[in-house]
């Protein structure tokens, strides 16, 4: 269960058990965002954050402020963690390599104006009266709400274009893990967009116009929305808690964390393969929680599961949520237990995930749940350990996993001229029509 | 029998001034002015007094000299008509009046009240501003409402033999005659729904009527007979009424096409609303729920839609020839896929859409979404 994944993987690997006088991480890092954050201000007047790295915008920055579009990484990773999501799998219709490059060109133009607050191409009105205008217009008037929008590859989107040898070897097909039910139809695409905004509707009319872009070129698989954020990278605000009232993301990876990032999110110039450099690889899988049976559950319970507290959020033993976990103390099917990176190699992923309720099941009861997202420099050494290490845990029995999805995530779009999936695309060559 | 109006003005006429024409001399002018244009049909020919006459009220005295019964039309470039007037038999006197802006028309006799009919130039002259009209649209709209005129033309027929398999009791024969009796409508439904009363009586689904509308005594039309036929199984006296009912309310729309509002930029909107109509009722198998021929009206809403697509064609390619190449492949892409559907590719014998899964489903309203997102933006790229 990934949500169980998501809640408590990123524990650190470098405190040992038992060393809870040590300062806490949180306190670090609190610092350390703090100190980017004025330099950012400094620096940036009244955008919130225009690094080449990390993008973490400052913690409260203005809900309404545009993140940077242009960086040496995608906006939307290591940026904190916006309110609202709106996830987005496509599959290509076009055989027309070309074709499909210009749709990703234009993407990236309507994208670079979308999350600086703008309408899409010449707007939602003002245009010739017999043409449908260019933006469908519900963001107008809002503020760009944080926007970050995030372009994946999907491991079949190698089968096209000529892009075969340019699958990179992380970029592997997800194995079935226990429990797994995964629905074809919420699983898997040929790329994704996640769309992340405070504001909902910023979200939603990002997917859309884009959607409406590719309209002939791709077409939507699936989408997912998230209506509250269950995992911050801005340790120093207050965790989120997810659907089933835990505390979520405790030991996430900061985004002021730039070692931790380097390490576990981005991948290296090494790692290959090159056009890769400055990505890294999202997992993404729709977790249905059975949260009516939850929620009979006893506190007791419903704590050993977790294997922390349900107020405070505090590991079993300890006093408070950032405190060092002290696993042993924890039943051996504690999810807390099972996702730690002592339990898992030292494996730690950036978690992004959402709540999501879509409407009922039809049998009483809400289709809830959380739409995990994870960034991590491999899934072989991140996700996939990490998952495997779960099929024991006790959430099980309150969680299912209903969809998948493994994207290859670019590196960012550095300028006015570049574009989404540049790297890949020049790297590569097509016997049909170039790039 | 066409029921007489005259769409651009009252039809009051004056009998004293049809007395006061007696032909082709010029004594009418004295009486009926300038507006006067005195019409002489034969059976070959359609002669007017004058080529040009001044903006404002217009009078056309018509004498049919010829042996056949005819009729005469004031047209615009685009062949709507201005005004009209039928049965005129061989020997009378009849007049059309109009008021009329300045700018180009026609009129047309049409000996034995068949054919395009014999055509004359005119200029109504005046300060006004005459409407500029591209030629090549005006062509395009008149084509396009020949075409209309054709496709219920053609449907009449069909739906005759629809109703008479339905009024003698054979589901079979009935079942059989039922989709092709729609293709003629699905491919110029816009013109058709440009009337508003028409589309109600013909083309309505259960879920579509009105408040207080009760579903045994007041739904009409093609969907109400599918139901007795595929859901029911049993067809009534109810039905024989029905059917009635139908092959009337579709004569009525025959009649009417001539007349309707036709624009080249209500052509293009019309192709995309054909699209829409694919992609709200067919796709989803709401259209033909009980039937499950989906795809025949889905084939006949994509040929309406291309039909009139390929009459803008010249002057869209012109005015953005990005957007006509992609209009080519996209209409080429779903005709290729709706061709999958069939076996022979000049019928309309298409696959049961029940037997179309949800994979195919899909990949059949991408291939809508594609050629309607281009296809929204023809119109404009046809004012231009």
């Amino acid at each position: 269960m990934t949500d169980s994944t998501e809640i408590e993987i990123t524990e650190s690997t470098t405190m040992t058990e038992g060393t809870s006088r040590a300062p806490s991480r949180r306190s670090l890092i609190g610092w350390g965002g703090a100190g980017l954050a004025l330099g950012a201000a400094a620096a940036g007047g009244a955008v919130a954050v225009a690094t080449t790295g990390g993008d973490a915008s400052p913690a409260g920055a203005d809900a309404g402020a545009p993140v940077a579009f242009h960086g040496a990484h995608q906006a939307g990773i290591a940026t904190a963690v916006q309110d609202r999501l709106h996830f987005a799998a496509f599959d290509v219709k076009t055989e027309d390599r070309a074709e499909f490059v210009r749709m990703l060109k234009d993407w990236t133009a309507a994208a670079r104006r979308m999350t600086a607050g703008k309408a899409v191409g010449e707007g939602a009105y003002g245009g010739p009266a017999e043409a449908p205008p260019d933006d469908t217009g519900e963001a107008l008037g809002l503020k760009p709400s944080r926007l970050t929008l995030t372009i994946g590859f999907g491991p079949s989107l190698f089968e096209k274009f000529g892009l075969a040898d340019a699958r990179p070897e992380a970029l592997v097909d997800l194995p079935q893990f226990a429990g797994d039910n995964l629905d074809r139809a919420r699983s898997g695409g040929d790329l994704c967009v996640q769309a992340c905004a405070d504001d909902p509707q910023v979200a939603v009319h990002a997917i859309r116009n884009l959607a409406r872009i590719g309209f002939g070129k791709v077409s939507v698989r699936w989408s997912q929305l998230g209506f509250g954020k269950t995992s911050s990278t801005t340790p120093e605000d207050r965790t989120p808690r997810n659907l089933m009232g835990f505390k979520d993301g405790t030991r996430n990876i900061a985004g002021t964390d730039t070692a931790g990032l380097d390490k576990h999110v981005w991948v290296a110039g090494s790692d290959g393969p090159a056009w890769m450099a400055g990505g890294s690889y999202l997992v993404a899988r729709r977790i249905r929680m059975h949260i009516e049976p939850w929620d009979r559950a006893s506190l007791r319970e419903q704590e050993d599961v977790f294997g922390r507290d349900k107020a405070e959020g505090a590991p079993v033993g300890r006093a408070k949520e950032h405190d060092e976990p002290f696993l042993k103390a924890m039943l051996p099917d504690a999810h807390v237990r099972l996702a730690h990176p002592d339990s898992n190699n030292g494996a730690k992923i950036l978690r992004r995930g959402y709540s999501f309720t879509d409407g009922t099941d039809g049998l009483g009861r809400l289709d809830a749940g959380l739409f995990f997202l994870a960034y991590q420099r491999d899934v072989r050494t991140g996700f996939i350990p990490i998952q495997r290490s779960l099929a024991k845990d006790a959430l099980n029995e309150y969680i299912q996993h209903v969809g998948s999805a493994i994207f290859a995530v670019p590196p960012g779009v550095r300028d006015a001229d570049d574009w989404w999936g540049r790297t890949l695309f020049s790297s590569t060559f097509s016997s049909t029509k170039g790039a | 029998m066409r029921p007489l109006r005259l769409s651009a003005v009252t039809a009051a006429a004056t009998v004293a001034a049809l007395t006061a024409v007696t032909g082709c001399t010029e004594k009418s002018s004295a009486k009926g002015g300038d507006g006067v244009i005195e019409v002489t049909a034969t059976d070959t020919t359609c002669e007017v007094s004058k080529k040009e006459f001044p903006a404002g009220h217009v009078e056309l005295a018509v004498e049919n000299k010829g042996s056949k019964v005819t009729e005469v039309y004031l047209l615009f470039p685009d062949d709507r008509v201005v005004a009209e007037r039928e049965n005129i038999g061989p020997g009378t006197r009849q007049k059309v009046t109009a008021e009329v802006k300045a700018g180009d028309y026609r009129i047309a006799c049409k000996p034995g009240m068949k054919g395009d009919g014999i055509r004359q130039d005119v200029t109504a002259t005046g300060t006004g501003k005459a409407v500029e009209h591209d030629p090549r649209l005006d062509k395009a709209v008149a084509a396009y409402r020949e075409y209309a005129q054709e496709q219920a033309d053609a449907t009449i027929p069909q739906v005759e033999t629809f109703a008479e398999a339905i009024k003698d009791g054979d589901i079979e024969a009935a079942k059989k005659a039922y989709a092709p009796s729609r293709v003629g409508w699905e491919r110029t439904e816009p013109v058709a729904e440009s009337f508003g009363d028409i589309d109600p009586k013909v083309d309505v689904r259960e879920d579509g009527l009105e408040d207080g509308q009760d579903p045994e005594k007041d739904w009409t039309g093609w969907h109400r007979l599918e139901r007795s036929l595929w859901k029911d199984g049993k067809l009534t006296d109810h039905d024989s009424a029905l059917a009635d009912q139908l092959v009337k309310d579709l004569q009525d729309w025959r009649s009417r096409v001539g007349r309707a509002e036709i624009t080249p930029t209500s052509m293009a909107n019309g192709a995309k609303e054909l699209l829409d109509e694919v992609a709200t009722g067919k796709v989803t198998g709401e259209e033909e729920r009980y039937s499950h021929t989906d795809l025949v009206d889905f084939k006949g809403n994509v040929e309406g839609a291309e039909k009139s697509y390929e009459l803008l064609k010249p002057v869209a390619a012109e005015n953005d020839p990005a957007l006509a190449k992609e209009l080519d492949k996209q209409f080429a892409a779903l005709n290729t896929l709706l061709d999958q559907y069939r076996e022979d590719k000049n019928g309309y014998d298409f696959v049961s859409y029940d037997k179309v899964g949800k994979d195919e489903r899909k990949e059949l309203s991408d291939a809508v979404n594609a050629l309607a997102e281009p296809l929204s933006r023809l119109a404009a790229a046809v004012v231009k």
